[in-house]
C-alpha cells in the first residue's frame, strides 16, 4: 500500500516537474504529435472509406463486404500491423504510423456510414424522388443528413481506436505519449510510465466524450453500429 | 534505435523472407510456448470477465438505476487504451501475466455485460410467467429457464470478447506477457526478422478465427432450439 500511495505521489511530482513539459521530449510536443498522427489518420481514412460508404449505402449493396471487414479487423492485433507495416518498405516512424492508423479507422467509418445512409427509410426516399429528385440529389439532401449521426459515430469510434493504437507507435520507433510509457518501462522509471498511461488515458477519454457529445447534437440517441475496436 | 535499425535492414543483403519454413522448425518450440501463453491469457481473462458479467448484470436486472452507471463505466474502462492500462497497472502487479489479465478482463466487461443484459431483457414474459406458474423460485427460474434462454445473447458476447482479446493479448509484450506478441516484437528487435512477425501474426489471427469458429459451434451445440 505504501509503495502504491508514493507511487502516486511521485506520478503527480513528474507531472507537474516543469522540465517535462519543455522540449521534443515534453508532453505538449508528445501530444501534439499524437493529436497530428491521430487526426491526419482519420482524416485519410474518411476520405477513403465514407465515399466508399456512401455509394454501397446509396445502391443497398455490399453489406455482407462491409460487415464482413468489420468483424475480421477485429482479429487483427494492432501491434501486429505496426510491426509488419516496419518490415516492409513503407518503414517506421511517424508516416508509417498514420498508414497503420488509416488500415484501423477504415473499417468504424464505412460500417456506421454504410449503415446509416442503407438504413434511411424508403418511404423517404420514394417521395424524395416523387419531388423529383436525382440520385444525386437524394444521396446529398436526404440520405446523408439522415446518416449524420451513424456517420458520427464512426469517426467517434475510429478516433478513440486511434488514439489507442497510435499509443503502440512508440514501440516501433514513433512518437507521441506512448514514448513516455514505452521510456518509462525501458528506464524502470514507474512515475514516468504512470504519468504516460494518464495522460494518454485522459487523451482518449477526452476524445471519446467529445465526439460523444458532437454525436449527441447531431442525432437522437442513435447508437453506433459498429463492432467494438479493441483497445 | 529505429533510424540505424532501419539502416540496417535496408542494407542488409541477405533474403529475409516472411514465410520460413526453416523458422517454424527451428523454432517450434518457442512457438508453441508462445502461443500456448497466447491461449491461457485469453481464456483466463474472457471467463474471469464472465464471472463478473453474469452477477454485475444480474445487479443491474434487479435494481434497474444500476444498469446506466454500470455500463457507463464499462464503457468508459474500454475507452483506455490498452496501453495506458498496463503502464498504469504495472507498477503496482508487476511485469507479470496478472497485469495482462487484470487489463484484458476489464475490457471483456463492456460487451459480456451488456450481451448477459441483452439476453435477460429477451426472454418473454409469458414463459417467465409459465415457469412461476410451474412454481419455480426464483434461483430455479433463472437456472433452469433464464439463462438458458439467454445463452445465444451470452454466447455472442463471448464469441466477441474472445476475438478482442485474442489481438489484444499482443500488447502485453510491454509487460513481458504478450503471447505471441512476445515472438512479434522479438522479430522486430531482430533486424526485423520478417519469418517471426509474420509466423507470430498469422498464427494470432488464426487463433482468433479458431476461437470464434468453436465458440460458433458451441453455441449451436448448446442451444439446439435456436438453429434456423
Amino acid at each position: 500500500m505504501g509503495t502504491a500511495v508514493s507511487l502516486v505521489g511521485d506520478t503527480v511530482a513528474w507531472l507537474l516537474d516543469g522540465e517535462h513539459w519543455t522540449g521534443t521530449d515534453g508532453v505538449p510536443n508528445r501530444l501534439l504529435e499524437h493529436v497530428q498522427v491521430s487526426a491526419s489518420a482519420v482524416g485519410i481514412a474518411a476520405l477513403i472509406a465514407l465515399p466508399i460508404a456512401f455509394l454501397l449505402g446509396h445502391v443497398r449493396r455490399g453489406g455482407g463486404l462491409v460487415s464482413g471487414l468489420s468483424n475480421a479487423s477485429r482479429a487483427v492485433p494492432t501491434f501486429a500491423v505496426l510491426v509488419l507495416l516496419a518490415a516492409t518498405p513503407v518503414g517506421f516512424g511517424n508516416r508509417a504510423t498514420v498508414v497503420a492508423l488509416v488500415l484501423f479507422a477504415v473499417p468504424p467509418l464505412l460500417t456506421n456510414a454504410h449503415v446509416g445512409v442503407r438504413d434511411v427509410d424508403r418511404e423517404v426516399l420514394e417521395a424524395a424522388r416523387g419531388m423529383g429528385m436525382t440520385g444525386l440529389q437524394v444521396l446529398r439532401r436526404v440520405e446523408l443528413p439522415l446518416a449524420l449521426p451513424l456517420i458520427a459515430a464512426g469517426v467517434r469510434t475510429a478516433a478513440v481506436q486511434v488514439v489507442a493504437t497510435a499509443t503502440l507507435a512508440a514501440y516501433v520507433g514513433g512518437g507521441g505519449l506512448g514514448r513516455f510509457i514505452a521510456d518509462g518501462f525501458g528506464r524502470a522509471d514507474p512515475a514516468m510510465t504512470v504519468a504516460g498511461g494518464v495522460l494518454v488515458a485522459a487523451l482518449a477519454l477526452v476524445t471519446e466524450l467529445s465526439l460523444a457529445g458532437v454525436q449527441r447534437r447531431l442525432g437522437r440517441g442513435r447508437q453506433t453500429v459498429a463492432p467494438e475496436v479493441a483497445p | 534505435m529505429a533510424p540505424s535499425q532501419l539502416a540496417q535492414a535496408q542494407s542488409q543483403e541477405a533474403p529475409n523472407p516472411w514465410i520460413s519454413v526453416d523458422f517454424v522448425r527451428d523454432n517450434s518450440e518457442a512457438i508453441l510456448a508462445a502461443l500456448r501463453q497466447h491461449i491461457t491469457l485469453t481464456v483466463v481473462s474472457v471467463a474471469l470477465g464472465l464471472l463478473l458479467a453474469v452477477p454485475l448484470a444480474l445487479l443491474a436486472r434487479r435494481y434497474g438505476w444500476l444498469r446506466t452507471p454500470l455500463l457507463g463505466a464499462a464503457g468508459l474502462l474500454y475507452t483506455i487504451p490498452s496501453l495506458a492500462l498496463f503502464a498504469v497497472l504495472a507498477p503496482v502487479t508487476g511485469l507479470t501475466a496478472t497485469t495482462v489479465v487484470l487489463g484484458l478482463t476489464s475490457y471483456t466487461l463492456l460487451v459480456l455485460v451488456r450481451n448477459v443484459l441483452a439476453g435477460l431483457d429477451g426472454v418473454p414474459a409469458d414463459v417467465v410467467e409459465a415457469a412461476r406458474g410451474m412454481g419455480m423460485g426464483p434461483g430455479r427460474l433463472l437456472l433452469r429457464v433464464e439463462l438458458p434462454l439467454a445463452l445465444p445473447a451470452v454466447l455472442a458476447g463471448v464469441r466477441i470478447a474472445t476475438v478482442s482479446t485474442v489481438a489484444l493479448v499482443t500488447v502485453g509484450v510491454v509487460v513481458s506477457n504478450g503471447g505471441l506478441g512476445q515472438l512479434i516484437f522479438e522479430g522486430f528487435n531482430n533486424n526485423l526478422y520478417r519469418a517471426e512477425i509474420f509466423t507470430a501474426t498469422a498464427l494470432c489471427v488464426a487463433l482468433a478465427l479458431v476461437a470464434d469458429l468453436l465458440l460458433l459451434g458451441l453455441e449451436r451445440l448448446l442451444t439446439p432450439w435456436a438453429r434456423r
